[in-house]
């Protein structure tokens, strides 16, 4: 019996598939946590899947993988998140 | 998270978040087809694929072919997984209409779902037959002189069990569709409405506010077909009323694409819209 996967180019799940997708952010999102009411808005809307909800469920960024596109400080219904610039 | 972070798509390009959705609804014994269109760079390379399920590459017109044979193949292996082919609106609509009617007309057991960007923006914005009327492309520099093509009509005209429209800003209302879909024998349609920053130049923040907008202007109808029937949902269902639509320029003014659209255009269009929602008021 052959190996039939020995040799042959399958590409296989991975987180990063482009690398830290995060190098390519201009605006970075900051959530301040005392204006969220912890309606997932953003973690439903965010465009890149890289905002997970912790324990208390209260949003988190990763910044590894983070564009800075933005939709989520528009999405957000108390302006929550701040897009701020990281380039100078 | 079925489709993994830190993959190769644009900032505020909504297909990833698509897929996920898509997927979280589908599962695991998912098997996606993918025509030559922006997803195909988005599933990467031998490095990695953002994709937690089979993802298979096809030429631009064979997604439906290729497709209907993966899921005879699985049914002779008595495996029970949903084929779903994820193709763009040049490889719906234009290049992929022939094979995508004959998998309808075959009454296949695949979904298929168009998400609808209006123009080949992986090859850099040139004019679809979905791009609407009155907007720029690097094809048509003045705008563009048809209308769109109706292609969730077009599959709805095959007699197939299942033909819906969605939006990404609805969220729920698409996962609805999706598993209602799941859940029927035969060929499944959804034409999902995608906006594309850099293509339809706008700012990669606004996606979701341009999605809903489209909407709640009526420029983009959510409805189903079922065995038939047909029905509105989700916030569609509030808009048969001309004074509960919002005019269409609040939908075109943040779009650069649609800046060169004169008043008359605009009118025209506004036109256009509410003949629509005439005709489907007299279906209702």
């Amino acid at each position: 019996m052959v190996n039939v996967q020995e040799g042959i180019p399958i590409a296989r799940p991975k987180i990063g598939s482009s690398g830290f997708t995060g190098s390519w952010r201009i605006t970075k999102p900051v959530i301040h946590y005392d204006a969220c009411t912890k309606c997932r808005l953003c973690y439903f809307y965010c465009v890149e899947n890289s905002i997970d909800l912790q324990q208390d469920l209260y949003p988190k960024i990763d910044y590894d993988f983070c564009k800075g596109c933005g939709v989520c400080a528009d999405v957000c219904p108390t302006k929550a998140i701040e897009m701020v610039r990281e380039v100078k | 998270m079925m489709l993994m972070r830190g993959n190769a798509a644009c900032p505020g390009c909504p297909i990833p978040r698509e897929i996920d959705a898509l997927l979280e609804v589908t599962g695991q014994k998912t098997v996606l087809v993918v025509p030559a269109s922006c997803t195909s760079v988005i599933m990467g390379d031998t490095n990695g694929m953002p994709s937690s399920v089979p993802v298979v590459h096809s030429a631009f017109a064979a997604a439906p072919a290729i497709a209907s044979g993966i899921k005879a193949a699985l049914n002779s292996k008595k495996e029970d997984a949903t084929v779903v082919v994820w193709a763009g609106d040049g490889g719906t609509g234009d290049i992929g209409l022939a094979s995508l009617s004959g998998a309808a007309e075959r009454n296949e057991d695949i979904m298929y779902l168009c998400y609808d960007n209006e123009a080949y923006m992986n090859t850099g914005v040139q004019r679809s037959g979905l791009t609407p009327y009155g907007a720029w492309t690097t094809t048509t520099p003045e705008g563009k002189r048809e209308r769109k093509k109706p292609i969730p009509q077009i599959v709805a005209e095959h007699g197939v069990p299942y033909v819906a429209t969605a939006s990404i800003a609805y969220i729920f209302d698409y996962q609805a569709k999706v598993k209602k879909a799941k859940e029927i024998q035969g060929f499944r349609y959804i034409h999902l409405l995608s906006p594309c920053p850099p293509g339809w130049r706008f700012d990669s923040s606004l996606t979701i506010r341009i999605a809903k907008l489209a909407v709640e202007t009526g420029i983009w109808p959510l409805y189903e077909i079922e065995k038939g029937k047909f029905r509105l949902t989700s916030l569609s269902k509030t808009l048969i009323d001309k004074s509960k639509r919002k005019p269409v320029l609040e939908y075109l003014k943040l779009q650069g694409r649609f800046s060169k659209m004169t008043s008359e255009e605009v009118k025209k269009l506004q036109n256009e819209v509410d003949e629509f929602w005439e005709e489907i008021q007299k279906i209702d």
